[in-house]
């Protein structure tokens, strides 16, 4: 069926700032859904709260609407606009929750405005886990033994019918809250009690715990003449019992006979088409007894889902541009699978590759936090791999994971005491896979791991391999000895240089250079759904060690970005904003744009964005051998974070040209003494502050700066380990704990301005001009965080004459750093005095959020005046704003019970919002400034 | 038992490409028109199909033998592939605890050569277009000239009659005769065992004749149906099969063709075939039913396919009831007044999904119809 031509107006809701569980690939669906819908020649209206996102550009949509997800801001908008249809399947639970609310208010009915791609029977029915397990039965699928107890004598019962390991599910609570997993009868009846008391209803809900069943994940389109079809199988490495949002998992599934296969495929096919009539995306997930292969359904989203981001990524096949289209009534078959434009979209993808993705955790910014896995989700963001073989690919995504690892294991992280190894393989913990290697390398048997760890036993002979290999290389004493065909094995098995170095103890140079004389150097291939069956358009590549390199360069001069890599707290998707910018930019200057990054929830490494995707590690070696393939005229690491301006020194050495900023500016402004030196020079004030090596140098600053003072790491990102003490003791305690775990690291000891105002300036310099693009003062004090700090756009209370100074520091330092490009300096007002925190010679992240509130494309000018397209007097533009913009950041606190809620100079929010007020007499802000004041008399 | 072979294997192209690997599976030298898969499961099922008589195959996906082998899910008695062309190949340890052994111990049991550690990728875009064509392996010689000597001996697919190669030497019988609802006759080309599973599951009872049977013995089993199976080799050259198919079109019982099955009708009613640059084979191909407007994901294995030309100027006589959805090419035929249909992929799946199993339900609706017409008349 063609498309309903009577759509002509849709409204996509977003899904607001980032949380742990919720993450920017619901920027990239809406993103994709939304440019599907404009291709049809359909009005797209968008509302999200979150600034830093892609969707809510005006590239993307035709009306934007950066507002609170409420059902009043539904409402002002569909009385602005004559919206045909809502699709709220791209948001996440967010958008889907406010669709519901919206409905159950009759919003949509008042304003004739359909509901599309969802059927809310189908999401009640999926939601309500009695109701649920009673459907899956019904259609004669397994279900986990279940029941509801109302009183502790019930839950008793229920236990003893069902039998142990359990699960305590409390209803109506929260993100898992009160609920947990009972091995042994001993600990049940505690358990139960706090279960219970947990529930504002007094209710668990008790399951059946199949623990160390293997986990699968199915994603599915289906259009509405019923044709579906299965786009992506996902293998859980990590058994049942962990978050899925927390395991590592595999594509395709690497241990599936097609048996097995297909009774899951039917079983998910049966299931969303009992769902309701819906036409879009879906995902069930399923646990298979490894022993007699029976199938259990866990549990059905039917909507575009969290993972529906990385399988588009591991496939190709892009899910929410496709969903989209089906929203509006067009069937699988009438469309053209995307990456082939010759072959149908009604087909399900094949790879010929393998894929690994694996959760990244922050634990170290939850100070306190239980690091311990289980039913709720604690990684903050993701890497995605791919490789030729299951090994490769896990290799890449721990080079991927930016944790000073450089694959899995084979370096001084490893751990050597047993017993502490096989702890951790039962009490499963964020660093399970390094420890699962290191406890075969001491010689445990596999069996004894599979035991510990439930991990199917082909994952841990794949891992055994490697141990074998290394056990082999020990033998070697220079880089000569490695011969080819050895060499290259390390290398097809996903080894950087620098594990095998470091296992010969020789350097890691040593092992490139004998490496490239051998002609052992990547190849690349293409992520083109169909394992080369066709032909395919469109330019998404990795790399790996095979005979045939695809990947062509063209005879266009280039521009590689390079991007942020995993989301962590102080960098997420406010990067992925910049890089699509840039690229977007590097295009329209007459460069071919070429994209280099890993994370695959990102809207830049979306194959139609760049000119060219690399799927590839931000790791060295992989960006090198990238370079001396494609020979771009530069890199652009401004648009990054601090990932990619990291690996600046790497492309000077390299004699690779950086666009912007050079080397040694961006150096100086990281080096706090050169830094100081330059303020000094420059007559600014900053606070007195000194390095240092040891803790007795860092006594004797402290005493001369004066407490309280501000001590932290140097070269660290969002203020890790960042304290303020206020005496000897506490500032010994805590040096030394710096120490203990950054060795090989200074101290830096800053004077804090107690009770000083925050403010901060983002600036554009082309070198004889300095372009400021906004002023945003905090509303907490100096001392939280400036991720964590509500600000105000413009400034609120700061006088005239402070503003200027700020201005005039901002232009003084950018000369003086030679900025071409992005600044964002910090500034602390105590008594009318200005003083310069620091300085960051890059994109920040609040860039999106000033080009946002503005309506400025502020990151197209940065890059175009970086690449020296442009000069900032070639630009005029006017700032349209009313009133105020606030950045109010967003925590994810319910993840980490035990952590410490209080801010402070170290950053823990996950994610921001915008929020508009015409003035100060405001509500919203007239509360953020009544929680100052509570800030100030702590 | 090692996790990877120490002994080199090298693969030629008829062409003269030739990529060097690792052995996998027995060593030795074996022959074969290459071909690939783009299947993600099923290794085993491939392995042991019967069209598959006589050919190399390429396993695009990155892993092969991960879940081992096990006894019970194959398509025939033997491995029928000539040789297995994989990237990496898992040699020892797997995954599946009902399975009953490694592939490595499979293949030398069976005695099939094979090799690994080889760029597949790059196989599969050299046949996607240069076509398919005649390749050797070997993990016991490693000269170039040498093996294009071997390879120059093998025969070109093209005209080569394999079918009643793999096809059985006498006839047997499946299902309960006393309770069965229907009698099909299945005319057995290289048969999958998974089409006759789906028979005895929906009641029937099922004699499977060699190829060659003539049609007179094939009339005194007194069938509600025929069936005409899948199998290798070039349907032009099986004029035998031809004629009794035609013969059998007079005798108008229900028919039903899959495979090599439905070329073989499209010939007894002078439909031409020929030879495809490079053939269907996966578990993923599109397929539209004409009739319902229904689209279903099908498992493919075919080098050989229907003239649609020959089709659209005969639309008086046949019906196109199923098209592919990639490449517009036949995938379902009906015969115009006759009870035969048939279709060129594979709805007995095995490996691949199950969403064209209803044409078996379609074929047994056409049984039951003909039989209450039978007895209404009689």
């Amino acid at each position: 069926m063609p498309r309903d031509t009577s759509i002509r107006s849709v409204l996509i809701i977003g899904s607001g700032p980032i949380i742990i569980g919720q993450a920017c690939e619901f920027d990239y669906s809406g993103t994709q859904a939304s440019r599907s819908l404009r291709e049809e020649g359909i009005e797209v209206t968008l509302i999200n709260s979150n600034p830093a996102t892609i969707m809510t550009d005006p590239l993307t949509a035709d009306n934007i609407y950066l507002r609170p997800l409420t059902v009043a801001s539904l409402e002002e908008i569909l009385q602005k606009h004559k919206i045909d249809a809502v699709l709220p399947t791209m948001g996440g639970q967010t958008a889907l929750n406010l669709a519901i609310e919206a409905a159950e208010q009759g919003v949509w009915e008042k304003y004739n405005c359909r509901m599309i791609g969802v059927d809310l029977d189908a999401i009640e029915l999926a939601e309500n886990r009695e109701l649920f397990r009673k459907h899956t039965l019904s259609l004669g699928m397994g279900a986990a033994p279940s029941k509801i107890a109302n009183s502790f004598l019930e839950g008793k019962e229920a236990a003893q019918e069902i039998g142990f390991p359990l699960v305590i599910r409390p209803s109506y609570t929260l993100g898992g809250t009160g609920g947990g997993f009972v091995h042994k009868e001993e600990e049940f009846d505690e358990a139960l009690r706090r279960g219970l008391n947990a529930s504002p209803t007094h209710e668990v809900l008790i399951d059946k715990a199949v623990l160390g069943w293997k986990e699968y994940e199915l994603e599915l389109l289906r259009d509405s003449n019923d044709n579906v079809v299965i786009i992506c199988t996902v293998e859980n490495l990590d058994p049942m019992g962990i978050h899925t949002g927390d395991s590592i998992t595999v594509a395709p599934a690497m241990t599936m006979s097609d048996t097995a296969y297909q009774e899951m495929r039917d079983q998910a096919i049966t299931l969303m088409r009992s769902m309701g009539n819906f036409a879009g995306g879906c995902n069930v997930q399923f646990a298979q007894n490894p022993d007699t292969e029976e199938l259990i359904v866990i549990e059905i989203n039917p909507r575009v889902s969290r993972s529906s981001a990385l399988a588009s990524k591991a496939t190709g096949y892009p899910i929410a541009k496709i969903a989209a289209k089906l929203a509006l009534g067009y069937y699988l078959d009438e469309l053209k699978n995307q990456i082939t434009k010759t072959t149908s979209a009604y087909f399900e993808p094949t790879l010929d590759y393998v894929i690994v993705k694996m959760p990244r955790w922050n634990f170290e910014k939850f100070y306190g936090a239980d690091h311990k896995l289980g039913l709720q989700m604690k990684s903050v963001g993701e890497v995605m791999a791919i490789g030729r073989n299951f090994l490769e690919a896990l290799q890449k995504a721990c080079q991927s994971q930016e944790n000073n690892r450089n694959g899995l294991g084979a370096d001084k992280k490893e751990w050597i005491r047993t017993s502490d190894i096989l702890d951790r393989l039962e009490m499963v913990s964020d660093d399970r896979i390094y420890r699962l290697k290191d406890a075969l390398r001491l010689g445990v048997p596999e069996k004894t791991v599979q035991k510990l760890t439930r991990i199917d036993p082909w994952y841990i002979s794949q891992i055994k391999r490697l141990v074998k290999m290394e056990e082999k290389i020990l033998r070697y004493n220079v880089a000569e000895d490695l011969t080819e065909p050895f060499l290259r094995e390390l290398k097809e098995v996903g080894y950087s240089d620098a594990q095998i170095a470091w296992l010969m103890r020789i350097t890691e140079k040593e092992v490139t250079r004998h490496r490239k004389k051998l002609g052992i150097t990547r190849t690349f291939k293409l992520v083109d759904t169909c394992a080369a069956e066709f032909e395919a358009q469109t330019p998404y590549y990795y790399s790996t060690f095979d005979k045939e390199n695809e990947s062509i360069p063209s005879d266009k001069k280039k521009i590689v970005v390079l991007g942020s890599g995993p989301n962590r707290i102080g960098q997420g998707i406010e990067f992925d904003y910049c890089c699509v910018h840039g690229l977007m930019a590097i295009k329209e200057a007459g460069y071919e744009a070429i994209m280099i990054n890993c994370n695959p929830e990102t809207v830049s490494t979306d194959f139609d964005v760049a000119d060219k995707l690399y799927f590839e590690p931000i790791y060295w070696e992989h960006i090198e051998e990238i370079l001396d393939l494609e020979k771009p005229e530069g890199v652009i690491v401004q648009l990054g974070g601090q990932t990619a301006l990291k690996l600046a020194e790497k492309f000077k050495e390299k004699g690779i040209k950086i666009f912007g900023t050079a080397f040694e500016d961006m150096d100086s402004a990281e080096d706090r003494e050169f830094f100081s030196d330059m303020l000094k020079a420059q007559d600014i004030p900053y606070p007195k502050y000194g390095a240092a090596q040891d803790t007795d140098e860092a006594l004797k600053i402290a005493n001369e700066v004066t407490y309280p003072v501000l001590v932290r790491p140097s070269y660290v990102l969002g203020g890790q380990r960042m304290r303020i003490v206020i005496n000897d003791d506490e500032l010994e305690r805590h040096v030394l704990s710096i120490f203990k775990h950054m060795p090989d690291n200074k101290v830096l000891v800053d004077q804090f301005l107690e009770r000083a105002k925050e403010a901060e300036i983002d600036a554009i310099c082309d070198g004889e001009e300095v372009m400021i693009m906004g002023i945003m003062e905090h509303v907490e004090p100096a001392g939280v965080h400036s991720g964590d700090s509500s600000a105000l756009l413009p400034t609120y209370s700061l006088s005239d004459e402070v503003l200027e100074k700020m201005k005039a520091y901002t232009k003084k330092l950018a000369f003086a750093l030679n900025i071409k490009g992005l600044i964002n300096i910090q500034f602390a007002i105590k008594d009318e005095e200005v003083y310069v925190i620091e300085a960051n010679p890059r994109a920040s992240r609040t860039t999106p959020f000033i080009a946002k509130a503005y309506q400025v494309p502020f990151l197209n000018i940065a890059t175009l005046v970086m690449i020296g397209a442009k000069k900032l007097k070639d630009f005029k533009f006017e700032k349209k704003l009313e009133g105020y913009a606030i950045k109010v950041p967003v925590f994810s606190f319910d993840k980490f019970p035990n952590v410490d809620k209080n801010l402070g100079p170290e950053m823990k929010s996950t994610g921001e919002a915008i929020r508009f007020i015409k003035n100060l007499q405001d509500p919203f802000f007239r509360e953020l400034e009544r929680n100052r004041s509570m800030y100030l008399t702590r | 038992m090692s996790d990877i072979s120490t002994t080199t294997a090298t693969l030629l192209l008829e062409d003269g490409t030739f990529f060097k690997g690792i052995a996998a599976g027995k060593i030795g030298t074996t022959c074969g028109e290459i071909c690939f898969n783009t299947g993600m499961t099923g290794y085993q099922e491939i392995f042991t199909d019967p069209s598959y008589k006589g050919q190399l195959l390429v396993a695009t996906n990155a892993h092969i033998g991960n879940y081992g082998i096990k006894n019970s899910e194959v398509e025939s008695e033997s491995i029928k592939i000539a040789g297995l062309i994989c990237k990496n190949f898992n040699y020892d340890k797997y995954s599946r605890p009902m399975a009953d052994m490694s592939v490595q111990e499979y293949f030398e049991k069976e005695d099939l050569v094979g090799i690994a550690r080889v760029d597949t990728r790059a196989i599969v875009r050299h046949i996607r277009s240069k076509g398919a064509m005649n390749a050797i392996i070997s993990s016991e010689i490693s000269d170039l000239d040498e093996l294009k000597k071997e390879l120059a001996k093998h025969p070109n697919m093209d005209g080569l009659e394999l079918a009643s190669t793999v096809s059985t030497k006498e006839p047997y019988t499946l299902g309960d005769e006393e309770k069965a609802d229907f009698r099909i006759a299945a005319l057995d080309f290289g048969i999958k065992k998974n089409i006759l599973r789906n028979f005895v599951q929906r009641n029937c009872f099922v004699k499977v004749f060699p190829a060659k049977t003539s049609v007179k013995e094939l009339e005194e089993f007194n069938a509600d149906g025929y069936f005409l199976s899948n199998g290798p080799g070039d349907p032009a050259s099986m004029d035998y099969a031809v004629k009794t198919v035609k013969e059998l079109l007079i005798i108008d019982k229900p028919m039903f063709g899959i495979c090599l099955g439905h070329q073989l009708l499209a010939l007894s009613i002078d439909i031409p075939t020929y030879k495809m640059h490079h053939g269907h084979r996966g578990i993923n191909h599109p397929v539209k039913n004409l009739i319902t407007g229904k689209s279903e994901i099908t498992s493919q294995n075919h080098g050989f396919g229907v003239s649609p030309d020959a089709i659209k100027a005969n639309q008086d006589r046949v019906e196109i009831t199923h098209v592919n959805l990639n490449d517009d090419t036949i995938e379902g035929i009906s015969v115009i007044g006759k009870n035969a249909f048939s279709v060129q992929y594979h709805p007995e799946a095995s490996p691949g999904p199950h969403d064209a199993s209803y044409l078996f339900d379609q074929f047994i609706k056409m049984l039951a119809d003909t039989k209450v017409e039978v007895g209404a008349t009689s």
